[in-house]
C-alpha cells in the first residue's frame, strides 16, 4: 500500500528559482534561507519518496479567467513548465503518474469533494520552484509528480476549512492506493506577503510564526480563518496558506516536526518552510 | 519566543460570510474585478508567449485595442500605473507579466503603489523582520 511519509510547507517565490539559476545561492541574500533546506534534502535522502503530491496555486499560466477551477487536478504522464512571461528557464518535463491520479481523483470525488481533472496541465512557478527546492541538480526528478491547483487568485476561494478537509480526504485517498510508494505532500505558497494596493510590502511576522506554530497540532484553529481574515493578517496573498492546511490535513492527526524555519524577507515575501513526519 | 508571539494574535471567530468587509490598501480580485478586467487580464495572459511580448513593444496601440482594452485601462497601461490598473480590474499575477515588458520587479511595482522609492520599500520589507 501507499504510505505517506510526511509533508513539507514551503514558499513558492519565482526569486528563488532564478537565484538559483545564476548560483546566488551563497550571497549574504540568499545563504539563511537555502541554508535551512539542507537538512529537509538529507531527509529526502533517508526516507526516498517515489512519488511527490504537489498543492500549489497556479498564477495565470495555465488557467485564465475564463474557468477558474476551485481544486485541479493533474492526471497526465508528464508535466512542463513555460517561461510565465518572464522568460524562466524551462526544465526538463516532471513525469507524472496518471493512474494514481485517477485513483485520487475518484476517492475525493466519492467523498463529496468536486473536482477539474487535466489530462494536459503547464505548471508555473508554484509548483516548479518547491520541486527545485527539494531537488537542486537532480540529472532526473526522482519522484514522479500528482499536482493539485488550488484557486487563489479570483475570490471566491475555496475556505480553510474546505481545504483541511480535502486535505484528510486527500490523506485518505493517498494511503488508499495499492501500489507499493513512499508518498511526500509538498504545501506550497505563503507565508504572508501582498504584491497590490497601498498597503503592497505588507508582512506579518507574528502571524506566520503563529501559523507555523499552530499547523503542527491545531490546524483546526487555523481552518477557522475566513479568507478575508487571511487577507487582513497575511496579505492578499497570504491566502496560500490554504494549500499548507491541505498538506496537513493529509498528514492525518499525529505528526512530529523535524524542521521549520522562518525568514524575511525573501523578495516581498515572509517565507516559511516546515517539515512534518507522519507520526505513527 | 513562539508562545508569547501565539498571545498577541486574535482568537479566530467563526465569522459569517464577510466579502464585504473592506481593508484598507488592499484590493480583493472577485467577481466584480474579474468583469470589470476581463479584456486587461486577458491581455496579460497573452504575454506568457514570448511572441505576444514581442507585437505589444512593437504597436502598444494596436495590441491594446486588439485586446479591447477600454480608455481607463488603456491610459493606465499607457502610464504604467499599477494602481490605476488594479482599479481598472487588472489581476496583479497578470499585471506582473506586463510589468515584466517594462523591466519592472515586485519590488518596483510595491514601490510605485506606496509611494516610495525602490530602496524605501526594501527597507520596508527588511524592517518586517525586526
Amino acid at each position: 500500500m501507499a504510505r505517506i511519509v510526511g509533508g513539507i510547507g514551503t514558499s513558492h517565490i519565482p526569486a528563488i528559482g532564478l537565484a538559483m539559476a545564476h548560483n546566488q545561492c551563497d550571497d549574504p541574500y540568499w545563504r539563511p534561507f537555502f541554508e535551512a533546506y539542507k537538512p529537509v534534502r538529507a531527509w529526502l535522502e533517508t526516507v526516498r519518496p517515489t512519488v511527490a503530491v504537489v498543492i500549489y496555486n497556479d498564477h495565470g499560466l495555465n488557467f485564465f479567467l475564463d474557468k477558474m477551477p476551485a481544486f485541479a487536478v493533474g492526471a497526465a504522464s508528464e508535466y512542463r513548465n513555460a517561461d510565465e512571461g518572464w522568460g524562466l528557464p524551462t526544465l526538463k518535463p516532471f513525469p507524472g503518474d496518471s493512474a494514481f491520479s485517477w485513483h485520487l481523483i475518484e476517492s475525493l470525488a466519492a467523498a463529496d469533494f468536486d473536482l477539474t481533472t487535466c489530462q494536459e496541465m503547464l505548471v508555473d512557478h508554484g509548483f516548479v520552484v518547491p520541486m527545485q527546492l527539494m531537488w537542486p541538480n537532480a540529472p532526473a526528478w526522482p519522484v514522479r509528480t500528482i499536482p493539485i491547483c488550488v484557486n487563489t487568485v479570483q475570490h471566491p476561494l475555496p475556505t480553510p476549512r474546505r481545504c483541511l478537509k480535502f486535505g484528510e480526504a486527500l490523506g485518505r485517498a493517498i494511503e488508499e492506493w495499492p501500489a507499493d510508494e513512499r508518498v511526500i505532500v509538498l504545501g506550497t505558497g505563503g507565508l504572508s506577503h501582498q504584491l497590490d494596493g497601498r498597503r503592497a510590502g505588507f508582512i506579518n511576522k507574528p502571524f506566520d510564526l503563529y501559523c507555523l506554530e499552530k499547523i503542527e497540532h491545531e490546524p483546526e484553529v487555523l481552518a477557522r480563518y475566513s479568507i478575508r481574515d487571511l487577507v487582513e493578517l497575511a496579505g492578499t496573498q497570504g491566502p496560500e496558506l490554504i494549500q499548507w492546511l491541505i498538506m496537513r490535513g493529509a498528514l492525518g492527526t499525529a505528526v512530529r516536526r523535524l524542521e521549520c524555519n522562518y525568514h524575511v524577507p525573501i523578495s516581498n515575501t515572509g517565507s516559511g518552510l516546515l517539515l512534518l513526519e507522519k507520526a505513527a | 519566543m513562539l508562545a508569547r508571539m501565539m498571545q498577541t494574535q486574535p482568537e479566530p471567530a467563526f465569522a459569517p460570510p464577510d466579502n464585504a468587509r473592506e481593508i484598507w490598501g488592499t484590493p480583493i480580485f472577485d467577481g466584480t474585478a474579474a468583469r470589470r478586467g476581463y479584456p486587461l487580464n486577458k491581455m496579460c495572459f497573452s504575454f506568457n508567449d514570448a511572441a505576444n511580448r514581442e507585437a505589444f513593444r512593437r504597436d502598444e496601440d494596436a495590441y491594446c485595442r486588439k485586446f479591447g482594452l477600454d480608455d481607463a485601462q488603456r491610459d493606465a497601461v499607457r502610464h504604467r500605473d499599477v494602481l490605476a490598473l488594479i482599479a481598472a480590474g487588472g489581476n496583479i499575477y497578470y499585471l506582473a507579466k506586463l510589468a515584466g515588458i517594462f523591466g519592472l520587479n515586485v519590488q518596483d511595482i510595491g514601490a510605485q503603489q506606496t509611494g516610495r522609492s525602490v530602496e524605501e520599500f526594501r527597507a520596508l520589507l527588511r524592517a518586517a523582520g525586526d
